[in-house]
């Protein structure tokens, strides 16, 4: 898969329906940069009038005024989560959006972490 | 593993930390059933896409695999608190899935294995893939009406289970009965969480 030559496709094919796709195939590092359950809520709102953010991008930034993971994004705008991981990693590279990984497997605070979600499950 | 690259420097935001636990079993046995039943939210779908990377992966022949394919996914929420937040995944019935699989087990805190006394069978894929990846599972025993009630203990001679694993029975549909499940998950997955035996 060549990099570029997608980046070339991306400015020839600009529908709104397939850009979104085009830009996924350029861009396969991002399918493993965010996991299904990073959170990503947003930082700083966009004007509308931003150069080469997609109503798709607009889309997630209105809707992580909470805290959403990359599978609850995908399920609201009815996109695939491969999709959704690429246009999240545009917009955490330019801003607008913090992202909270899932805990590493190996985590010194972990013991503290069991027992806050079996307190939590207790409590339900 | 690309684990904390990515947070923002800059964001003042205390956001939770997610955690994954994943909803396995065969075909019908009540997963969607059980995320539904305890999770907070109605349950949610996402798709993912089967690409070039799971060629191999897959029994598709050829030229099937070189199309693509989506997997759809059931999961669920339960926030704990300020701190955590709990996704549950309803793992895809087939189990050709792999790469799915792979992708919903790494970093996740354990799985719970939906099974079905009349089809037994039916969960032994899922056994199987957790002992081998060493994701910590506790299996559940769905009790369907007009199913026998078998002794527990001959379920899990049945199912091949390490003295360890927890069996219990539960019914999906019950949101009490689905939370004891995690609650034994969760303490059954501290016992086996790395650093407990790294240490
Ligand atoms: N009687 C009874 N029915 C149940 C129980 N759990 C699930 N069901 C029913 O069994 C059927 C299958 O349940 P699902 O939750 O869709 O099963 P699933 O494992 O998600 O199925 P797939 O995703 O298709 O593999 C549904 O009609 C449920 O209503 C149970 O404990 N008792
Ligand atoms: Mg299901």
């Amino acid at each position: 898969m060549n990099g570029e030559w997608h980046a070339d496709e991306e400015r020839l094919l600009d529908a709104p329906t397939i850009r979104p796709y085009v830009i996924a195939r350029g861009r396969t590092e991002a399918q493993d940069r965010f996991d299904l359950i990073s959170l990503a809520v947003t930082v700083r709102p966009t004007t509308g009038t931003e150069i080469g953010l997609d109503p798709e991008h607009q889309a997630i930034v209105r809707l992580c005024r909470r805290p959403l993971s990359v599978a609850e994004i995908a399920a609201h705008l009815d996109l695939p989560a491969g999709i959704v991981r690429v246009l999240l990693g545009d917009l955490f590279d330019r801003g607008f959006v913090a992202v909270q990984q899932p805990q590493p497997e190996m985590d010194v605070l972990d013991e503290r972490m069991y027992k806050a979600v079996l307190d939590g499950l207790r409590a339900l | 593993m690309v684990f904390g690259l990515s947070e923002s420097p800059k964001s003042p935001l205390k956001m939770p930390t997610p955690i994954k636990l994943l909803i396995a079993g065969g075909f019908g046995v009540g997963k969607t059933t059980m995320v539904g039943a305890v999770s907070e939210i109605r349950p949610l779908r996402t798709e993912e896409t089967l690409t070039d990377r799971s060629v191999g992966v897959d029994d598709l022949s050829g030229v099937e695999a070189k199309a693509t394919t989506t997997v759809a996914m059931d999961f669920g929420r339960i926030s704990i608190g300020q701190d955590f937040v709990l996704y549950l995944f309803g793992t895809p019935g087939q189990e050709r899935f792999w790469f799915v699989w792979d992708e919903l087990s790494r970093g996740a805190l354990g799985a719970v294995v939906l099974a079905d006394t009349r089809r037994l069978a039916d969960c032994f894929p899922s056994v199987d893939y957790f002992e081998r990846r060493g994701t910590p599972f506790v299996v559940a025993v769905n009790c369907f009406e007009g199913a026998q009630v078998f002794d527990l203990d001959e379920v899990k001679l049945a199912l091949n289970l390490g003295g360890d694993v927890p069996i219990m029975l539960c019914d999906a549909r019950k949101r009490e009965s689905g939370k004891e499940v995690l609650i034994e998950l969760v303490k059954h997955a501290y016992g086996k969480r790395p650093t407990a035996t790294a240490h």
